[in-house]
């Protein structure tokens, strides 16, 4: 789950480097809108690797980092049958961070590299997972609001024009379709339960729908890298669009689970079909995003701690294979 | 003693071990040394929730009182459980881990082949199945333990600590009493003594390849070993993994999820 | 300490009995058997396989884009070799 375009107003990509023809980038435009895949080794213009390393990269780190949040809740799950489904949802966001980290691979860019620089903050990764999991609701919603989200930007992703990128994602669509719904029916659960059951589900739902809403990125009038990833088919629709639907399939959902949704301007257009919604505080994303959100430190400090503990073990197992290596070889 | 009573008692003995060293695991979440250890790790302790949740169940069907196997996860206090000593010990660094899941499943293993051929039907079946899970475990688990005890200096030092750590809290499992002498006889179950030394053969031909000396004490001298986890007398560190772990339903008594 | 980063390996995967292995992705690990446990835990979670091979990706040798012209392009005019090349007259069977 969890890729967020992150795209700031005023970075605005280069689409082109000095050494690259007219020609080559036309004949890799019209690859691009014949729909063929580009993989690894082909020629691709300098700023789409960026860009794709750049999106991949964080969408790899989110998958990291968003394990800490829903980790959180792994020891104290209220049942033996909610912590085998929590743990298996949060091995397969381990799993879809080595698949993407793997795909950004081959671009170039080792593992140990983009760690390094999630590590020290040159690397984004989702504002979501900056939020504490508070009550054990914070699982539902995590899985029905932000996978549910993830999922709008994940689909088309599947069709994304790099190849390893494209892959990647499909593998992890088909196994995250069990991510929103188990999400859903801890709310659904919680929802027909006692009042402390129902006040829970709706607190979190209070503290996730806004935050939620921002994963899709800035306004698309705000987002300068969309124009230029739509033309190379990285991205196929835009933050604004998305974030409309997934509010249309929303707000039913939360109706139907009993919870109000915090929003005093909702309301659905009887013209269009469409909800309208109100205004999202985009000074707290961008709060979030440099770094300000609740979380943004212990997020970072643990994954650091992780690297940082695992050091002598890793360095053991490569000193093993070198002496085992050596010694075969003699 | 009734034969359900015995069975239902032996069975709960093995949810409890699966069940604790499993929520051991799932601490160690999002803190493995490296991405695809995060998958292992967690691979193992879905295998021993599943395999609590099948004991359980079967713990609570024997004993017809209508329990299930969240009754006895989360709804017995912390004396009420009978896992071994070994499992429940706290976490340390990857070399800890590893040397008790090492030590803990060359017996566990072995165990679990017995009773895959045990009398009682139901509890062999589901041995049978956890042996597949738990041969795996092990060898993945002996892997590292070689890789550590033969890698760095640094690590051999590290892995060789781990190992005093543990080693006193083996004797516990062939500490036998009533309820597996119970299951041996009546059962067709594992013969503790003939697995006690099957289990150090093993392990010693192991720590030979991880390069690690056999720690000195005997598993017979009992002022060395630890036990008591059998008795429901567990360590200070148990307390708080039930506390946490039963907080939610504790909290709020009756409440579904 | 040494911070060299664990070597790839690519993965490949059987299915089932009959089918040929196929690429699944990658793994990182310090030697062949760990290699091994890694694409078991990473890539059949949910039974997708019963058989793995895993390679190193730096042993690979590949075909450089480049050369796809001089590659593969001489088979595009060889259309004679595919069977809807051969029309097969009405009334004749088993073929």
């Amino acid at each position: 789950m969890y890729t967020q375009g992150l795209d700031q107003k005023g970075k605005v990509v280069q689409s082109s480097d000095a050494s690259e023809s007219a020609d080559q980038l036309d004949a890799f435009q019209k690859r691009v809108d014949a729909e063929d895949k580009i993989e690894a080794k082909d020629w691709m213009p300098a700023a789409y690797r960026r860009t794709l390393l750049r999106q991949i990269s964080q969408h790899a780190h989110s998958e990291i980092i968003g394990m800490q949040p829903e980790g959180n809740w792994l020891t104290r799950a209220p049942t033996l049958k909610r912590k085998a489904i929590l743990l298996a949802k949060v091995q397969d966001e381990a799993g879809h961070g080595l698949y993407l980290y793997s795909a950004a691979e081959t671009l170039g860019v080792s593992r140990d590299q983009m760690v390094a620089d999630l590590l020290s903050g040159k690397a984004k990764y989702s504002s979501i997972f900056n939020y504490p999991t508070l009550t054990w609701a914070d699982i539902g919603a995590i899985g029905w609001l932000v996978d549910g989200a993830a999922i709008m930007n994940q689909i088309p992703l599947c069709r994304c024009s790099y190849g390893p990128y494209a892959r990647a994602m499909v593998r992890i669509c088909k196994e995250e379709s069990f991510h929103q719904r188990q999400g859903f029916d801890i709310m659904f659960e919680l929802s027909r339960g006692n009042d402390e059951q129902k006040a829970m589900a709706q607190d979190a739902l209070n503290r996730w729908w806004w935050p939620s809403l921002m994963m899709f990125g800035p306004n698309d009038s705000d987002s300068k890298h969309s124009a230029q990833s739509m033309a190379w088919k990285i991205k196929r629709f835009s933050n604004d669009e998305l974030r409309q639907k997934f509010v249309d399939v929303t707000v039913p959902q939360a109706e139907f689970l009993g919870l109000r949704v915090p929003d005093d301007d909702l309301s659905i257009n009887d013209k269009t079909g469409h909800y309208e919604f109100g205004d999202i505080d985009w000074q707290e994303f961008y709060d979030v995003l440099a770094g300000n959100g609740p979380c943004n430190r212990q997020r970072i400090e643990k994954r650091g701690q992780a690297q940082v503990d695992g050091a002598w073990v890793r360095d053991a197992a490569r000193a093993y294979a070198d002496k085992h290596a050596t010694a075969a070889a003699a | 003693m009734t034969v359900e009573d015995a069975l239902q008692s032996y069975v709960l003995r093995l949810g409890d071990n699966a069940l604790v060293i499993g929520q051991r695991m799932i601490e160690r979440v999002a803190g493995e040394p490296e991405l695809e250890e995060e998958l292992a790790n967690a691979n193992f302790a879905l295998d021993y929730i599943g395999q609590a949740r099948m004991l359980y169940s079967y713990a609570g069907e024997l004993e017809g009182k209508g329990r299930g196997e969240d009754d006895f996860a989360y709804l017995r206090d912390s004396q009420e459980f009978r896992n071994f000593l070994m499992v429940e010990q706290p976490n340390g660094h990857f070399g800890d881990a590893i040397v008790r899941q090492v030590l803990f499943e060359s017996f566990y293993l072995l165990q679990l082949e017995q009773l895959a051929d045990c009398a009682d039907t139901r509890l062999a079946e589901i041995a049978a199945r956890a042996v597949k899970e738990i041969s795996y475990h092990l060898r993945h688990a002996s892997q590292w333990l070689i890789r550590l005890g033969d890698g760095t200096d640094e690590s051999h030092q590290r892995v060789k600590e781990s190992l005093e750590r543990y080693w006193r809290y083996a004797a516990e499992f062939f500490d036998g009493d009533d309820v597996d002498d119970w299951i041996q006889r009546e059962c067709n179950g594992p013969d503790l003594g003939a697995l006690a030394k099957t289990w150090r053969d093993n392990v010693e031909a192991l720590l030979e390849q991880a390069t690690l000396p056999i720690p000195d004490d005997n598993l017979d001298q009992t002022s060395f070993s630890r036990a008591g986890g059998r008795q429901g007398n567990h360590s200070e560190y148990f307390g708080f993994l039930i506390a946490e772990m039963q907080h939610l339903q504790r909290a709020f008594p009756g409440a579904n999820w | 300490m040494n911070e060299k980063e664990w070597p790839l390996y690519e993965v490949f995967i059987r299915s089932r009995s009959g089918l040929s292995h196929r690429h699944a992705g990658s793994v990182h690990a310090a030697d062949d058997q760990m290699a091994l446990d890694h694409a078991r835990d990473t890539y059949t979670r949910r039974m997708e396989g019963v058989s793995l091979w895993v390679v190193r990706s730096d042993l690979i040798v590949a075909s450089d884009p480049a050369d796809t012209s001089a590659f593969f392009a001489p088979a595009e005019d060889k259309i004679y070799r595919h069977p809807t090349f051969y029309k097969i007259p009405d009334g004749v069977e088993n073929l």
